[in-house]
């Protein structure tokens, strides 16, 4: 008989209430049980960060959480990113400007561990975006486009005055 | 890379948590999640019970009191690299923590987790190596026991603990205010697991002073970190210098190197020799540094 | 009108990816889906003498457990192989499922189908294997001696294929040469690794007999044709359509085994199946570039000028040979890149071992040419005491020489020949961009500061634009939409956003108003695939033929309905309009501006029922073109790269990384730019860092991101790239391929710059990749060479 719990997590905002099996992996319970897609699984085994999502604010690999583990806890995707469905956030549309992605999947990932970053560091320079990124790989770009959004996107936000709605939970 | 089926527990007390390693079988306890949920997800393990402890709070904590730091084992690893504590008395942990991994699994990871697994290379493992009067602490249903480090390190990535006994807690002798420290590592990419490493420790006697106290770890290139105590002895009572650090890192032996696809033993015993001159150079500057802003 | 092509436009593609509403293979859930995992050997060679899958079919949410025994008849064949050629000895290719042999660790031999993938591994683990563990070959060269272990029990030797590719009178080059030097090289190339894991749902619908395979695939009628001609049906009973891709490089053009045995399951339990590969997975299942061994010489002249290249190349090509000698050819057929090489002769082994099979990875076989090629070019700067730049100007194909015959026959079929491209100003302008002049005041500040720095270059010409074809059909629906449907398949490579500029452009629109659908069998019926850096060239030419054609049509009608010649309209803002030509005779001023909508054109195009069509049209607003390239376009390039070398430890730090290219006319020069950054990421890969660890037995021990190193953000340098543009004459875009460039070039100039930043140790570098360790151990070999000698 699988182990199951009942877990109630809060996404983008939203609550969710759900019967789980105890192996159900976060990234698994994002993707299939509320279909989430958004979140991507490149290794299941924590290396390569396309699974990347924060749990109450900080990044983590979904792929090695469990999801009756994120009982309680408030999770950030990106599906949660953009303000409204026909507009991108600063960081979304700086990645559309510098084509920083290619096919994409590792970019939820990306977005994700830059929204934490970002939030820390509102003045990033590109040493501190790239080992901000040294846990997320692309195999697409090779890192230059992603690194230069990140510190446009940075900048774009310092000039709005630094709107902490633009990065809030 | 599905885990295998189990019974999951997330017990709320070290009581509720020893109890339950205690009478479960083929049961694991699972800390920060980034090295056993890999292993869980490849099958390397199957446990048919997990006890989580990321709810008993109580393992979890940083505190400074009579002269040691004082880490619940559940700590994370994340806490520890922005602790004002650490910043202030034991800052070779946050010279350390910088190597470890990303951002996204120090956010996870705890240093009881990373103690347990107890992986050659592991930077916090070789921090509390260097740490001399380190004091680990451990419960059961049997009751607590205090461990030096030395009982705990007993083998390749195996610890000294009984099987139904959980890590809750590790204390680091403080070293005085103006100690020298450095971790120096080489890694093939940011957050790779360290093919060498070394931890120093140095005080010195006052600015240009000679040194009357130091201690050298170096992890990755034995089976469990080596502190090379002949080198450390030829240190005591001279003034830093090139040739000094040259010195010691001459006098360091590594018995039985690791050696595997990938690096050699010859590779690794050189790395040492190289990292303990940098990490002693470096931890020396640090502490002319500390000195110079007294 | 040109307002599109040429334009750094956004992607269309990236809203929704940036919002994760991407759609890739693993986010399909299909009512009543299950899901698949497989049963893989774990040796490297054995026979199977029993498969017992009574435990696990009887596992609670199985539906299936599925061996050889169990397949209908015609799915009990291997698969075809689809690049014959009388070089090849033997054939050796996949079973949809193994019937008595497996020949790598990894290869699936049953495939387990359950209510999900964790129950899947659940039974997986639970079918019993009887295996017989044969003789194994892991290392190719000890593949080809005398009494060496078979890698396929049915082989006669491990010897697949044997080729020569040759030119000029070798014999006569190096008879009297005055010079004559020889290098072995190992060279080691690894995996895509992709971030997404292959995978695919097939789908077969037994009401509608139709098999819809929604597969990550960068060549969905090659599977197609495999499919139908496996299952024998109607080529409307099976549609391949491509979902978002997660990277392609290559590896995710193949057929492979799985995809079969996946749609087997389908057909079999008349429900959709999807199969996800792990990670683990991808690094024992899908093909990958492996081990090359070449033995070279050289021969020059008094001046450094090259008489002739000779020599051996043995290709590992692992188990099977999907892509029979296509590697090792194309890799063959790079080295004299842009070079004058008056005789060139190459003789090409192709090695079998008892691992996964190898197969174009980003470059094809070009980044192993050109590190021969330039290694050869540093050997002869170092042994004739001459500037390593120098030595190459003096061997540079001139611009005048074009277009330049080498002499050799391409993978193609078609002769070598350099259609156009200014390989000295490349090179210069490279030299110059990475202030080359000024190298050896950095390096002697450098020393002084006791740091260790190096410089590299490297040249390479590169065949893109591979035929036979990739077409397009551009359609204006009767709703006015512009539909653009290519062959094809993207995986990041940006063709919804660069076809739509080139389309757009025809008819006078937004190119966001133009859609475009790639890699769907239903849509357009033949297709070869997005590898070899030919999209641009084919597709997108075909993109162009196609949309001028119905841009044409357009303009035919329209002239009819409007009274007025064709030559007076212009296609302006989504309408086909006179044009405002002011004071022009003959073109009343009122009715400038008048026109009508692409809609009521496309209304009209279709006819009205009942009534005749107009003599000679033919329905709608639509064309199918199928560009056929006469041959390869060659682009090419030149890196310089300044390295910093830590000699205590080996370890290597990329200071600098200049890239002069010339891919004719560019698109869109954002996603050029981002193709070649790209590419030089892997270059640093496959330099530095990404190495496939095999055992003796031929066991891998490299399976997961922790021991196979990927370039991560802090190993990958900021790329500085400049562009030249010599237009291609050999299509109508003057296009050449992008793809791959940085990483063809990109190896054989970092391996260049770290020799060169030890060689106050006398080091020579004859290897890729150069690990830290490697270093070390080379310097103290040459250390001890350095005493012994005195």
């Amino acid at each position: 008989m699988p182990d199951r719990r009942r877990i109630l997590v809060r996404i983008n905002g939203a609550g969710y209430e759900r019967e789980v099996e105890s192996r159900l992996t976060l990234a698994d319970f994002l993707r299939h049980d509320l279909r989430l897609t958004g979140t991507h699984v490149g290794c299941e085994h924590g290396v390569c960060g396309a699974c990347t999502v924060l749990v109450d604010g900080l990044s983590v690999r979904s792929c090695l959480m469990l999801a009756v583990q994120a009982d309680g806890c408030s999770i950030e995707t990106v599906e949660g990113l953009a303000p409204a469905p026909d507009q991108l956030n600063f960081l979304q549309q700086a990645f559309m400007k510098k084509h920083a992605l290619q096919c994409g999947f590792c970019t939820p990932g990306m977005l994700m561990t830059l929204t934490e970053y970002l939030r820390a560091e509102p003045s990033p320079t590109e040493e501190g975006v790239r080992e901000a990124l040294s846990g997320n790989i692309c195999r697409c770009t090779g890192y230059q486009a992603i690194v230069a959004a990140a510190l446009d996107g940075a900048a774009a936000l310092r000039e709005q005055g630094g709107a902490r709605e633009e990065l809030a939970r | 890379m599905k885990p295998a089926p189990f019974t999951y527990h997330d017990p709320r007390t070290v009581e509720e948590a020893v109890g339950l390693l205690g009478s479960l079988d083929n049961a694991r306890v699972l800390a920060g999640g980034q090295s056993l949920m890999p292993m869980m997800n490849f099958r390397y393990a199957q446990p048919d019970h997990l006890i989580d402890l990321n709810r008993v709070v109580a393992m979890s904590g940083i505190s400074v009191d009579k002269g040691a730091i004082l880490f619940g084992a559940m700590t994370r690893q994340r806490e520890i690299e922005f602790s004002p504590h650490v910043s202030e008395v034991c800052p070779i942990l946050q010279a350390a923590l910088v190597h470890v991994g990303h951002r996204q699994t120090r956010n996870r990871g705890t240093i009881g987790g990373s103690l347990c697994h107890f992986d050659p290379s592991a930077e916090l493992v070789n921090c509390v190596c260097v740490h001399d009067g380190a004091v680990l602490k451990a419960r059961s249903r049997r009751g607590e026991r205090t461990l030096a480090m030395s009982d705990f390190a007993v083998g390749y990535m195996t610890h000294g603990l009984a099987p139904d006994e959980i890590l809750c807690s590790i204390s680091l002798p403080l070293w005085s205010p103006r100690h020298g420290y450095a971790y120096v590592e080489v890694a093939r990419r940011r957050g790779d697991f360290a093919i060498a490493g070394v931890a120093a420790l140095i005080e010195t006697e006052g600015r240009g002073g000679a040194i009357k106290r130091a201690a050298l770890s170096v992890a990755g290139v034995c089976q469990i970190p080596v502190r090379p105590h002949a080198a450390e002895a030829a240190l005591i009572g001279e003034r830093p210098s090139q040739e000094l650090f040259e010195a010691a890192a001459s006098a360091s032996e590594f018995p039985d190197p690791l050696s595997d696809a990938y690096v050699s033993a010859d590779y690794r015993r050189h790395l040492a020799q190289v990292l303990i001159r940098r990490a002693l150079s470096a931890a020396a500057d640090k502490a002319e540094e500390r000195w110079a802003d007294a | 009108m040109n307002a599109w092509f040429g334009a750094s436009v956004q992607r269309k593609e990236d809203p929704a990816l940036l919002c994760g509403k991407g759609r890739y293979a693993d986010d399909i859930h299909l009512p009543g889906m299950l899901q698949a995992a497989f049963v893989r050997s774990p040796f490297p060679h054995a026979r199977i003498r029993n498969i017992d899958t009574s435990a696990a079919k009887a596992m609670a949410g199985v539906h299936a457990v599925l061996t050889y025994r169990d397949l209908p008849n015609r799915l009990q064949a291997p698969i075809e192989m689809l690049q014959p050629n009388p070089a090849i000895l033997q054939v050796f290719m996949p079973h949809v499922l193994p019937k008595d042999e497996v020949c790598y660790a990894g290869e699936a031999l049953a495939i387990v189908v359950a209510e999900d993938r964790y129950i899947a591994e659940d039974a997986a683990a639970l079918v019993e294997v009887d295996y017989e563990p044969l003789p194994s070959v892991s290392d190719p060269l000890r593949g080809l001696e005398p009494g060496a272990p078979l890698a396929q029990a049915r082989a006669n030797s491990n010897i697949l294929a044997k080729m020569s590719l040759q030119s000029g009178d070798i014999e006569r080059a190096f008879r009297n040469a005055p010079h004559v030097y020889r290098e072995r090289l190992h060279l080691h190339r690894g995996g895509a690794f992709f971030m997404e894991c292959r995978g695919l749902v097939a789908d077969w619908n037994p009401v509608s007999a139709l098999l819809t395979v929604h597969v990550g695939t960068q060549s969905p009628h090659r599977l197609h044709r495999v499919l139908i001609d496996l299952l024998q049906c109607h080529d409307s009973q099976v549609r391949v359509v491509t979902p978002d891709i997660g990277g392609g490089f290559g590896p995710r053009g193949q057929v492979y085994h799985e995809y079969l045995a996946v749609c087997a399951a389908s057909i079999l339990l008349e429900r959709p199946v999807k199969w996800i590969e792990d990670r683990r997975e991808n690094f024992l299942a899908t093909n990958q570039e492996r081990d090359q061994y070449w033995d070279m010489e050289i021969a020059v002249d008094e001046e450094a000028r090259t008489l002739g290249l000779r020599g051996r190349l043995v290709h590992d090509t692992g188990a099977y040979l999907p892509k029979g000698v296509v590697l090792p050819w194309i890799a063959g057929a790079t080295v004299p890149g842009p070079y004058v090489l008056p005789a060139y002769k190459l003789d090409i082994v192709v090695a079998m071992t008892n691992k996964i099979s190898v197969s174009p990875v980003r470059g094809a076989g070009r980044p192993q040419g050109v590190v021969v090629m330039e290694r050869m070019m540093d050997l002869v700067a170092a042994k004739r005491g001459l500037d390593r730049a120098e030595v190459r100007r003096r061997n540079l194909i001139r611009p005048e020489q074009m277009p330049y015959t080498v002499g050799i026959t391409f993978r193609d079929g078609r002769p070598v020949v350099y259609d156009s491209g200014d390989y000295p100003a490349c090179q210069a302008r490279a030299l110059e961009g990475a202030d080359y002049a000024g190298f050896a005041r950095r390096r002697e500040r450098a020393r002084g500061e006791g740091r260790y720095i190096g410089i590299g270059i490297s040249n390479s010409v590169e065949a893109t634009g591979l035929g036979p074809y990739e077409g397009a059909t551009v359609r204006v629906n009767t709703n006015g939409r512009i539909a653009v449907y290519v062959g094809a398949s993207s995986q990041g490579q940006s063709h919804k956003t660069t076809f739509a500029q080139i389309a757009a452009d025809h008819f006078g629109v937004d190119y966001r108003d133009v859609v475009v659908i790639g890699g769907d069998t239903a849509t357009i019926s033949q297709g070869h695939g997005t590898f070899g850096a030919r999209m641009a060239v084919t597709a997108g030419s075909s993109v162009h033929v196609a949309a001028s054609q119905v841009a044409s049509q357009i303009k035919s009608i329209a002239a009819e309905m409007l009274e007025v010649p064709e030559t007076e309209l212009e296609l302006r803002n989504g309408r086909v309009q006179v044009k405002d030509v002011p004071g022009k005779p003959g073109v009343p001023r009122n009715i400038a501006g008048v026109g009508l909508s692409l809609r009521e054109v496309a209304v009209r195009s279709i006819g009205m029922s009942g009534f005749a069509m107009r003599p000679g049209s033919k329905p709608g607003l639509e064309s199918t073109a199928y560009f056929t390239p006469d041959k390869s376009t060659y682009a090419n390039g030149t890196h310089v790269v300044e390295v910093e070398v830590d000699v205590e430890t080996g370890q290597v730090k990329i200071l600098r990384f200049v890239v002069v290219h010339d891919c004719g006319r560019l698109i869109n020069p954002m996603i050029v730019h981002g193709q070649i950054v790209g590419g030089v990421a892997h270059a640093v890969g496959n330099a530095l860092l990404e190495r496939m660890v095999y055992d003796a037995e031929g066991q891998p021990l490299s399976t997961n991101f922790g021991e196979y190193m990927l370039p991560l953000a802090t190993d990958v340098p900021h790329v500085e790239v400049s562009h030249l543009e010599t237009p291609s004459p050999l299509n109508p875009l003057g296009v050449k391929g992008v793809g791959e460039g940085g990483t063809i070039t990109g190896i054989a100039a970092i391996i260049s710059a770290v020799e060169d930043a030890l060689s106050p140790f006398g080091v020579r570098i004859r290897e890729t990749p150069i690990s830290p360790q490697r270093i070390v151990e080379l310097i103290k070999e040459a250390r001890q060479s350095t005493h012994k000698s005195g």
